[in-house]
């Protein structure tokens, strides 16, 4: 049996096909300005006997076919599971909202926190602020700690950080020293949230943002424990809802 | 909404005619979408559905009618109101209007932007010329339980005129008591001028009586509500509550007494709204002033049931009864003020009896989790959600805070929904 998991994020769609319980193929196109024709796609391409769809786009999918739908925290919660079976807390920095979810021993979700209608500290403002500098989301990351100065960036709104962020550049701030500064903030926010949940071991990183080495190393100093990223964390909400459809 | 042409009626109360009409055409199809498209619902819901179809139509028109025949029309927007001092002058007590983001833009000339949703809809409502109850009252009577409303009622008397505020002490003390119970006969006083009646102990013995039936009407429901299945929807049960702070009392608690005849059939038959072990949810916070079904309508469009609304528009306005046991006016002013000093509003300090209550009716209400609802900017509210959260040790909380938009929907929904996937 083939089955589809499909998480319809505000960035990106993901999706993870299992062909007899083992996965098989994972697939990420931009979400653009059309995500139920990128769906369509997707589920053409993959021909899969069962469906289940998540993210911020999941009643997409609900509403135009009969496809049953798992929230992200859910998802999430299966799908880093199953790469870190002891997995207990997970932080993830999804384009539009960050979250932290806290799981029991048995991997069921016990809490979780998640920004409200703002993009503060979330991968939309990574992205901005990468631009803002002149970096590619994938070079932001590589921004070395060692022999920066120390700049603070006081505002967690992408409008504001970004003006703040104007004006340090004018004041002649290094562009890594600013960058470095914008990583901090984005994973202060993450630990405020995080500690409003408790932190248990193991942590998993999952989402595209875990690909960020300096703000994996951040959180990492952060909650003093070590962080875990999968091989391809923005997969595990697909993965998690394609376990889901499995019913595992 | 309503078959019968108001707009002679309304343009002498001197609404904005066009504001108005794109007003009732969205309200129109905003309930047909939340509430007429749910499914089993009790037959008696069609009064309510009928009230609100009537909304600015049927009702202004009562109350025309009563203030042609000389009884004079108090608006209020808070429960510490004594609607019984308002009736034993012959009044007419009514809630106004601000529960929907309406006239914002025109409300900031007048308020800072981050003010909280309901203070903005008040003014905001006013400003745009959309609420028929404000214009027709003859006082508004505001009351100083925040900040926020506390400040917006001085633009808002510079607007209309017509405000009169009640000084809500923040304490409960020997002396807090006091200065209630000298604000409760300062108001008694303010209502003989107003009407030119004396009120009079046998006034006060049947206003007495009209509203705590009413009340013990909004109890029966809230009770009916316990049962799995949930013979009611939260929707319609906030619908109910949300009706009673303007519709004629006696008419209102007749009809809820109807409703609840039917709820007590539904309940001995098993039926219900959602399937029995639907989760149940309690919600807590600040008042959701009608229009403003947003979060139950992301609630029971997850599959869950909002069994019970820890709220102003709910448990905190018909909980107390009022002690009809008074043989003077004097005595009556002593009750009324007890009665309402009782209030577990977020603007006392310290204010442990409303955790009591959200742990009580989470028992009571067989909830499995409660979310905390706070408009942004209601600091007290917002403030108290922390205290709840840890005072709620037997199920599962979520604080959620947001306002009348609907740009986080999808946020909120998302939220709501993980949080209904950890009860099942």
């Amino acid at each position: 049996m083939r089955v589809l998991g499909i998480d319809i994020g505000s960035r990106f769609i993901k999706a993870a096909l299992l062909e007899n319980g083992e996965l098989a193929a994972t697939r990420m196109v931009d979400t653009s300005f059309d995500p139920l024709e990128r769906c369509k796609e997707l589920l053409e391409e993959t021909a899969a006997d069962k469906v289940v769809a998540t993210g911020y786009g999941r009643h997409l999918l609900e509403v135009h076919s009969d496809i049953k739908t798992i929230t992200e925290i859910k998802a999430f919660a299966r799908g880093a599971r199953a790469m870190f079976p002891s997995c207990r807390t997970i932080i993830d920095i999804g384009g539009q909202d960050t979250k932290v979810i806290s799981l029991d021993d048995a991997g069921s979700v016990k809490k979780f926190e998640m920004n409200d209608r703002c993009a503060a500290g979330t991968g939309k403002f990574v992205e901005i602020m990468a631009r803002a500098l002149g970096y590619s989301l994938e070079g932001f990351g590589f921004v070395s700690p060692e022999g920066r100065r120390e700049l603070q960036i006081n505002s967690m709104c992408t409008v504001f950080a970004e003006s703040e962020v104007i004006s340090l550049i004018t004041k002649g701030a290094g562009r890594e020293d600013i960058a470095l500064a914008l990583h901090r903030s984005v994973a202060s926010r993450v630990l405020s949230m995080a500690r409003r949940v408790s932190l248990e071991e193991e942590v998993v990183f999952a989402g595209g943002c875990a690909r960020n080495g300096l703000l994996k190393n951040l959180l990492e100093t952060g909650t003093g424990k070590t962080i875990n990223v999968a091989k391809s964390p923005e997969i595990t909400g697909a993965l998690g809802a394609a376990l889901y459809a499995l019913g595992r | 909404m309503s078959g019968k042409d108001y707009a002679k009626m309304w343009e002498e109360l001197g609404l904005n005619l066009e504001n108005h009409a794109g007003l009732l055409g969205v309200l129109s199809k905003a309930y047909t979408d939340i509430y007429l498209s749910q499914k089993n619902r009790p037959k008696a819901m069609e009064y309510f559905d009928f009230v609100i179809s009537e909304v600015h139509g049927l009702r202004i028109e009562e109350i025309v009618n009563a203030k042609e025949a000389g009884r004079k029309v108090v608006g209020t927007f808070c429960v510490y109101v004594p609607e019984e001092i308002v009736l034993a002058a012959d009044g007419v007590c009514i809630g106004l209007c601000a529960g929907a983001e309406v006239g914002s833009e025109e409300a900031e000339k007048f308020i800072p932007r981050n003010t909280c949703a309901l203070i903005k809809a008040f003014m905001g409502f006013k400003l745009s010329g959309l609420c028929p109850y404000v214009e027709s009252a003859d006082l508004i009577v505001g009351e100083t339980t925040c900040d926020g409303k506390k400040k917006a009622y001085e633009s808002f008397n510079d607007i209309t005129g017509k405000v009169y505020v009640m000084e809500i002490p923040h304490m409960k003390t020997t002396e807090d008591r006091k200065l209630w119970l000298s604000e409760v006969r300062r108001f008694k006083d303010k209502m003989e001028a107003l009407s030119r009646k004396k009120i009079t102990v046998e006034g006060l013995k049947k206003s007495a009586s009209v509203v705590n039936v009413k009340r013990r009407a909004l109890q029966r429901l809230s009770r009916l509500r316990a049962a799995d299945p949930a013979p009611i929807s939260g929707l319609d049960a906030l619908l109910v509550n949300q009706v009673s702070f303007y519709d004629d009392p006696k008419r209102f608690t007749e009809m809820t007494n109807k409703l609840c005849d039917e709820l007590d059939q539904r309940v001995s038959n098993g039926t219900g709204v959602a399937a029995k072990g639907a989760p149940r949810i309690l919600v807590s916070g600040s008042p959701m002033a009608i229009p403003n079904w947003k979060l139950h309508a992301i609630i029971e469009g997850s599959g869950a049931v909002a069994v019970g609304e820890e709220s102003c528009i709910g448990e905190r306005n018909h909980r107390d009864l009022l002690d009809e046991n008074f043989s003077t006016v004097d005595e009556a002013m002593e009750k009324l003020a007890s009665r309402y000093l009782g209030i577990d509003c977020a603007c006392f300090t310290p204010n442990t009896e409303r955790l009591d209550n959200i742990k009580a009716l989470t028992k009571s209400l067989h909830a499995d989790g409660v979310i905390h609802y706070s408009l942004q900017f209601c600091t007290p509210y917002l403030m108290e959600a922390h205290k709840a959260e840890k005072a709620v040790t037997e199920v599962p909380f979520m604080r959620i805070e947001t306002d009348y938009s609907m740009e986080d929907f999808g946020q909120l929904k998302t939220r709501v929904e993980a949080f209904i996937e950890m009860l099942r």
